[in-house]
This record gives C-alpha cells, structure tokens and sequence, in this order.
C-alpha cells in the first residue's frame, strides 16, 4: 500500500458466522487496532459503502440479503471475506444450512483466513482491498474516458 | 385510532452486530406488536454431530458463539463426561472455573460497550472495549486464541496455567477493577445515561417467571436464580452472592451486569488461592453410551446441553437450549407500548445472542 488516498467506508455483514470473527471485526474499529487510522469508517448504510466485510458463510435465508446489499452499493466495490467460514463454509461446511462461502453468491476479491481471523490479518486484508479498490476505480475512470 | 404503519427492523442494522428481523407494527411513534423473523445465522450445527466423531464435534460445540465459545465447548464435555461417568480431576474444575469466569468479564463488558454504542455514548464503547482487549490479552497468553480458544477435552483440559502466570493475571484483574470503578460512576451515575435507562423497557417479576426470562434479565427482575449456585466445576468451593435487583428496567439489567464483573473478578481470587495441583485430565475409553444433561450459567443466562449416544463413535443427538432464546419473548413482551426510538436500545439490554440461538 504506497498511499490511501480516500477514505473508503466499510459495511460488515454478519452472514452465519458464530460471532467469533463478528466481534473480531468490531474490535478492529476500537482504540487498539484502530482502523479509523486510515480513514476506514463502520457505516450501517450500503449506499454510503466502499468496502463490504463478511463473515460467516451463506445459508439459504442470508443469501438474498447479501446479494442484495451488495447490489445497493456503488461501483466501484470491493468485497472482503474474513474467516475461514467466509472463504468456504469452514467447520460448518457439511451442515444441511449452508451453502458455502462468500463467493457462492457475490464475487470476492480478498480472503483472509482464520478461525477467528484475527484482527491483524483482517487489517491486512482490508488494507489489501484498498489496494484492489483504488484498481477498479482507475479501470473506472478509463472505461469513462473511452466513451466520452 | 391513529395510523398503524409497519417498520421492517434488520436484518442489516447499524446497532446490531448480527442479524435479526423484527416487524415493527406502530401507532405513530408507539410499537403495538413486534413480530420477529429469525433463521439468518441457522447453519444446523446439532445435526453435525452425526458426521463428526465426538472428540472432534468440541471444537464444533466451541463454535456455536464466538463469545461464550469456552462455555458451549465445556457444557458439551460435560454432558459427555456424564455419559462416560468420569470424575475430571480438581486442577481442570478450577482452571474451568477461571477461563468461565474471564469468559464472563469479556462478555459482559462487550455488552457494556454496545450499550454505550446504542445510545449514543461513542467514547463510552471504547473505553469497555479497550478494557475488554486486556481480558483476551490474558487469554491469549494462557490458550493461544483470542476468541476461540479449544482446550476443552473430554476429560479435562488441554493447557495449564502455571502458577506465575495465574499470579500475574490476578494483578492485571486487580488492576481492571480499578478501571471499571471508573465506568461504573458513569453507567450508573451520569444523568444522561440514566435519562435513557431509567424506567425503560420493565418486566415485571411475575412476567419475568411466566415468560421464562433467564440471566440478568432474570436477575434484574428481583428473581434470585444462578445456576452457578449448582456447583458444577469448582463452584462448590466458591462463595458468592447471587446478584439482582427489583427495578425491573434497563438500568436495573446494566446495574447487574455491571455488579458481576466485579463478582466474577472476586471469584478469580477465590479460586486462584485455592487451585489444587495435580493432572489436567483423565483418559476416556471406548465409545459413549447413554444420555446425559448438563447445566451451566453463562454471561447470558442458563444454558442446557443434551447428548445422547448410541455406542458409536458418532453422537445420536445434541441439543442446546440457550438463554437469548429464553430471553427472546421477555424482550418482546418489552417492546410493546415502547418508543420506536428505543427498539435498539431494548433489543441491547437482552444481550442478545442469535448465533447461539440460531446455531
Ligand atoms: S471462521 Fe471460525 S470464528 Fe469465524 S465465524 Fe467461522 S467458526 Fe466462527
């Protein structure tokens, strides 16, 4: 990450996760990991959102409100799964509930694993979104520039 | 009669860190009826427990809440050593007793936090959950994990705490106590958060009892009812005083929870000066067979855990009754006639748990 140049806002989303990497999250946002440092904001509004964090994986009744904040939130986007369950269903995998990871329904960009993930590697891996943020934004603004 | 309207609540929701729906019917501002809508975090984690063997479905039981993670790991290895008719030896009922009782604090000052968050109280939050991270610091040192921690077995425990480290963590909890007297003057004192606890969101002791309130719900509605008073672990060996109060609102259930930090600090002495010597866990042979029940209080209330096996090595059943599903009806027996602005607020005071509820 050479530079932050906007302050990208972030939606978490409980999917099924059994709160580990739920509070995990949370604790990212207070004064010891801090992710405010970076400009990074916990927004309750999709439309207001850059980044969205899930935990957990996608169970039949969660899916269609994942894709459908996914869907009301502006491009550019970047989708984050943070925990293991997240990535691919995880422990709960085999459970008659659940479908699987994130990525079943929305396009991921960034994984980071854990049982819990830890607070480090979810700061890494936000940290690794803005990276791919700042990429769509600039595809963005040449898709732009073509047709004008 | 004034408008009814109905105000869809969750499942996303910037107050609530996990997803629960409720409808809001309304008149004007006042809530008439609230039906909930659950079933956003059910993964169907009981019926596990036929595909996985029963020494590895602990770390299953471990994830059904990543907050009381230790407690549902030790509710289920109870029930499994009744099964298997199994005495854990004394320094593992104690070491249990602790990580219970850590577990507590962290849970308990968690929900501190998101109180203050839900009204509004930003610096408040941060000031618990700063308080809350030199608790999972502890059991980062004592287990390795910061949320989950997997040194359940059946049988006992996987990890020691020496006795330097048990010292060290009792200065650290004298220390947190020093820091919680701060906060307690301002959860119970400051007139702005009593102005938005006082007098909101009462149930009665005879609802309490009827609705099957449990935990501090319970408590705070003057019933005196702690399943630690049972004695599993070490809590025989244990003095302490069932907390409650009789005024039956929010700031009663803020005033109790606030009040078992304490205790639970008071019960890490007891039990630290106490701790017997000796081994961690006791072998277990063959596969289980039987049914076995067990009981214990967690941060939220009581929790029941059924097992029964059918001399395989794959359980037949497992089933968890969780406090936050108890607690659900109570709640909502609160909403009714409360101000829409105060849903998030009574939703909190439950400390609420869908994860576990949902599994
Ligand atoms: S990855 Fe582990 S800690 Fe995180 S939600 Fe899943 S089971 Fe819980």
């Amino acid at each position: 990450m050479a530079k932050v140049a906007k302050s990208p806002w972030l939606l978490h989303y409980d999917g099924s996760s059994c709160n580990g990497c739920d509070i995990e999250v949370l604790a990212c946002l207070t004064p010891i990991y801090d992710v405010e440092r970076f400009g990074i904001i916990n927004t309750g509004n999709p439309k207001h959102a850059d980044i969205l964090l899930i935990t957990g994986g996608i169970n039949t009744q969660n899916k269609a409100v994942v894709e459908q904040l996914y869907s009301q939130m502006p491009d550019p986007k970047v989708v984050c799964a943070v925990g293991i369950c997240a990535c691919n269903g995880g422990v709960f995998k085999d459970c008659y509930n659940i479908i699987g990871g994130v990525d079943n329904v929305i396009p991921v960009d960034v994984y980071v694993p854990g049982c819990a993930a830890r607070p480090n590697a979810i700061i890494d891996g936000v940290v690794k979104a803005l990276g791919v943020l700042e990429e769509k934004r600039e595809k963005m603004k040449a898709e732009r520039g073509k047709t004008n | 009669m004034a408008n009814r309207s109905v105000v869809p609540f969750g499942p996303q929701h910037p107050v609530l860190p996990e997803p629960i729906h409720l409808d809001l019917v309304l008149e004007d501002e006042k809530v008439v009826e609230a039906v909930p809508k659950i079933g956003y975090v059910h993964r169907g984690l009981e019926k596990l427990v036929q595909k996985r063997d029963f020494n590895d479905f602990v770390y299953i039981a471990e994830r059904t809440c990543g907050i009381c993670s230790f407690m549902h790991g030790m509710g289920y290895v109870e029930a499994m050593e009744r099964i298997f008719n199994v005495d854990i030896p004394g320094r593992a009922k104690y070491l249990r007793t602790i990580w219970c009782e850590m577990s507590r604090i962290h849970s308990h000052l968690l929900w501190l936090g998101l109180l203050a968050d839900g009204f509004g109280f930003e610096a408040l939050f941060y000031q618990c959950w700063r308080m809350r991270e030199q608790v999972l610091d502890m059991f980062e040192e004592a287990t390795g994990g910061r949320v989950i921690f997997s040194v359940n077995k059946i049988g006992g425990v996987l990890k020691d705490m020496p006795a330097e480290m048990l010292d060290k963590f009792v200065k650290n909890f004298n220390y947190l106590e020093l820091q919680l007297k701060d906060i307690t003057e301002v959860f119970l004192k400051d007139y702005t958060v009593e102005s938005r606890l006082r007098g909101v969101g009462i149930l009665s002791k005879e609802d309490a009892i009827t609705l099957g309130a449990a935990g501090p719900m319970m408590r705070a509605s003057g019933i005196k009812i702690d399943t630690r008073s049972l004695g599993y672990a070490a809590y025989e060996d244990i003095d302490f005083e069932i907390i409650t109060s009789n005024e039956c609102d929010s700031y009663a259930r803020c005033e109790v929870r606030i009040k078992e930090i304490f205790q639970s600090i008071d019960i890490i002495r007891q039990a630290v000066s106490k701790i017997p010597d000796g081994e961690l866990s006791v072998a277990i042979k063959g596969n289980p067979n039987g049914e076995a029940f067990a009981r214990m209080e967690q941060p939220r209330g009581e929790a029941i855990y059924y097992c029964r096996a059918n001399g395989t090595k794959f359980l037949e059943r497992m089933r968890i009754r969780t406090p936050t599903f108890t607690n659900l009806t109570p709640m909502l027996h609160t909403l009714k006639g409360a101000e829409l602005a105060d849903v998030p607020l009574l939703i909190l005071t439950i400390d609420p748990c869908i994860s576990c509820t949902e599994r």
